[in-house]
């Protein structure tokens, strides 16, 4: 027998009750964990792995709120300082702070922020790995009284294939996707994967009114070069003209490896790369 | 007097009379307030004079001599209707004619600072002259002229503004003006309705937020609760930091309880603090109160003589005491022996101690006559802390640099916001990325409301204007103060609130919980 929509789990790096940097309004987000990308660049490292149970980050832990438990990397969070040491000394890019949650958890969680948001907000990783949790997870706010006026939004790299979106739409409100190059040469170079299936899915979504907004990355002579700045802007022109684009400024800080090195984004610049990606589209 | 006194009196009036960085009016007031110090205090008891002198009760440095009201909130609707005999000006007819009479009438009105901490329901009393031939662009004019002619002729940021709940295009122009002027006076309310006031109006009001910390929003359905019955229908406004007050009249006095010093003074335990403690120092806080308002009502003959009684602006019996406290989360840590990032506002015992401790001053405040009050009692109201409060958190608000999550945040307040009729308020320090998505604050503040918060202010990080309690200064005037003085009364005190109340350090969030509150402990 398959199980209830509320008894589906989802492995969990993070839950922020309220955000207003992922998407319209006030949210609540689950950061879930699991990448298959990955991105040089890439802002939340510890949410592409999968914890193997190495142990290498339970010594580390100045409050000790990791041991082993049968050969597992159990955490405490009650006694957890949040120092995040676990993660920088993690070997897989994972989290010890992973949690295994049901969408009943996650509701229970949802509800004292409830009457002070606009929606959720699902991102990772990579969110969408997880199609059969966010789904039972929309599906069950949707069928609740007091949550069906939450909007649901999947934050994604838009690597789910068009066949994955399909089952998502009858719940979801909306989708972000991240655009990380239109280049595939420089795409694969950034990623580790090339980017059809992204540009497949924001045709798609563009088309079924789903798609809440296209984010672009903008690095310093990486990203933003004239070709890439002139190709970005004639795909948007024809496959979504009118979806709302966001850009943001790549910054160095929380990045790990050679991505460190890159220079940061200037706020000044922003305005001008704006300019030339809306005069050209 | 002996020599050595007046020795010491005339070097304090020789320091204000050749201050270099105060002007003249600034230095008649501190002339005038020396003087009035002079004078012998209203008759206390050793007990309540231990009080005051020891810091543990607190009566704003009101003066000796209370000749006026601290709060005086007239009826402005009903002096624009009926004109003034005493100002011999007759009642307005048109736009330019309603604005003159209106500050013309501010001039008149005292208050503790000597400025008027309430300048009326400005949209309610303007939009009767408004008609379709005033352009946008008119209006936008004339409103633009008074708020530059409110800010430097009666420059303290105390001076208040309340707009809505309805809306109207004199409500809509105020928040324009006011975004683009960005001026310190007059400090701004907007009163929220959810069944009155459009979102797009409190949009408005929240992008005006992001840009200069202005307006702060009240809940009306709230207050017009306690304030408004079918007998008594004049209502409240929103004075000065975060008062409520009867409209058409006001409060004689606010005397504060530092709850900080009343828990030093317990033998530690929470039974002796709510038993014992509580009890005496209310007893002497009365003590206090009833001594001013028997000077103001009964030897000032302010209220036998002002020519705002007489034409019926204000009425004596609409005034109440407001009984004020502050430093309860320095308290509650205390009591529980918690340092300040696991006590209030991090754990549920510190939470219900707080509640504790509000009910049980809620319930003598509310059982206690006082006589010469609206309704014969005074009303409780959490003080937002002046400049000189060092070491001790304002109001009932988490202390400043510990503020956690705005979730949590509004978790630990928004039960005690119904105790307190007169005013209280929590300052919820936002990240200056919210300018991009005010939805988000719309969000936050219409669910507070709903779930019973009294008043909501937030102050986005980086702002030039910043709120320093609840009046604003901007941090341009703060560095010039101390070479060549400032020509907003205010200022003084919000450079010395930076020095001594951690204003600096309040925890900017970029509204995003990172401890979720199912880990309290």
């Amino acid at each position: 027998m398959s199980k209830k929509p509320e008894e589906i789990t989802g492995s969990v790096s993070r839950i922020i009750p309220f955000s207003c940097v992922d998407g319209p309004g006030n949210r609540f987000v689950i950061f879930l964990q699991g990448c298959n990308f990955s991105c040089k660049n890439c802002h939340n490292p510890h949410t592409m792995g999968i914890c193997d149970h190495c142990g290498d980050c339970v010594p580390g832990c100045p409050s000790g709120a990791l041991f082993i438990d049968s050969g597992k990397v159990t955490w405490n969070q009650s006694i957890c300082e949040n120092c995040d040491q676990c993660i920088d000394i993690c070997p897989r890019s994972s989290s010890p702070m992973t949690q295994l949650l049901t969408v009943a958890e996650v509701i229970t969680q949802l509800e004292t922020a409830v009457p002070f948001l606009t929606g959720i907000t699902v991102s990772g990783g990579e969110s969408t790995m997880q199609l059969k949790f966010i789904r039972a997870l929309f599906k069950t706010i949707k069928q609740r009284s007091h949550l069906q006026h939450l909007t649901c939004l999947v934050d994604s790299n838009g690597y789910l294939p068009v066949s994955g979106w399909e089952k998502l739409l009858s719940v979801m409100d909306g989708a972000m996707i991240d655009l990380k190059a239109c280049n595939n040469d420089l795409h694969l170079w950034l990623t580790g994967r090339a980017n059809h299936r992204v540009l497949d899915s924001i045709d798609f979504l563009y088309k079924r009114q789903k798609l809440t907004e296209v984010r672009w990355l903008a690095i310093p002579e990486i990203t933003d070069t004239s070709e890439e700045l002139t190709a970005i802007s004639a795909f948007l022109k024809t496959t979504a003209p009118e979806a709302p684009l966001r850009i943001n400024a790549f910054s160095n800080s929380a990045v790990k490896g050679q991505a460190r090195q890159w220079q940061n984004m200037s706020s000044e610049r922003i305005p001008l790369l704006e300019a030339e990606l809306f005069t050209t589209s | 007097m002996e020599r050595q006194e007046e020795e010491l009196f005339h070097k304090a009036f020789r320091g204000i009379a050749n201050d270099p960085n105060l002007n003249f009016t600034q230095k008649s007031r501190y002339l005038a307030l020396q003087a009035d110090d002079m004078l012998p205090y209203p008759e206390l008891d050793v007990q309540a004079k231990g009080a005051m002198e020891s810091g543990l009760i607190c009566d704003m440095f009101e003066g000796h001599a209370p000749f006026k009201p601290r709060y005086v909130m007239p009826d402005y609707q009903k002096a624009i209707i009926q004109g003034s005999e005493w100002l011999e000006l007759a009642p307005p007819e048109d736009l330019d004619e309603a604005i003159n009479f209106l500050l013309i009438l501010f001039h008149h009105v005292p208050s503790v600072t000597n400025i008027p901490v309430f300048i009326g329901r400005l949209d309610q009393l303007l939009s009767p002259f408004i008609d379709d031939s005033i352009t946008d662009k008119l209006l936008h004019k004339k409103i633009r002229l008074m708020w530059q002619m409110i800010d430097r002729t009666l420059p303290d940021a105390f001076l208040h503004v309340n707009i809505g709940p309805e809306d109207s295009r004199i409500a809509r122009t105020i928040l324009a003006v006011d975004r683009e002027l960005k001026q310190v006076v007059p400090n701004l309310t907007l009163r929220f309705d959810p069944s009155v006031t459009p979102d797009s109006l409190l949009q408005m009001a929240v992008e005006n937020i992001s840009l200069c910390n202005k307006p702060h929003i009240v809940n009306e359905v709230m207050n017009a609760a306690e304030f408004v019955t079918p007998e008594d229908p004049r209502g409240f406004g929103i004075a000065s930091c975060y008062n409520s007050l009867p409209l058409g009249g006001g409060a004689h006095t606010l005397v504060r309880i530092n709850l900080k010093k009343a828990a030093e003074s317990s033998d530690g335990s929470v039974e002796n603090f709510i038993e014992r403690v509580l009890p005496e120092v209310s007893g002497l806080t009365y003590q206090i109160i009833r001594a001013r308002i028997d000077y103001l009502v009964n030897q000032s003959n302010f209220y036998q003589s002002s020519f705002l009684v007489k034409e019926g602006l204000i009425e004596q019996n609409r005034f109440t005491a407001m009984f004020g406290i502050f430093g309860l989360a320095d308290a509650v840590n205390l009591l529980l022996k918690r340092k300040p990032d696991e006590g209030y506002g991090y754990c549920e015992q510190a939470q219900d101690l707080a509640l504790e401790i509000v009910k049980t001053l809620s319930d003598i405040v509310k059982s206690t006559e006082l006589e010469h009050c609206w309704n014969n009692r005074a009303l409780f109201h959490a003080q937002s802390g002046i400049s000189l409060d060092n070491d001790v958190s304002p109001a009932c608000r988490i202390p400043y640099g510990y503020e956690p999550g705005t979730l949590q945040h509004l978790q630990t307040v928004l039960p005690l916001h119904k105790y307190f009729t007169a005013g209280i308020s929590d300052i919820f320090p936002i990240d200056e990325t919210i300018e991009k998505n005010p939805l988000a604050l719309m969000a936050i503040c219409k669910g507070a409301f709903q779930k019973g918060l009294r008043m909501f202010t937030a102050n986005v990080a980086n702002n030039e204007l910043v709120r320093v309690t609840g009046y604003m200064v901007r941090c341009s005037d703060i560095k010039k103060l101390k070479e060549e003085g400032s020509r907003l009364n205010t200022t003084a005190f919000g450079s010395e609130a930076m020095d001594n109340c951690g204003i600096n350090s309040r925890n900017a969030q970029i509204i995003t919980d990172d401890i979720p509150w199912s880990k309290r402990q």
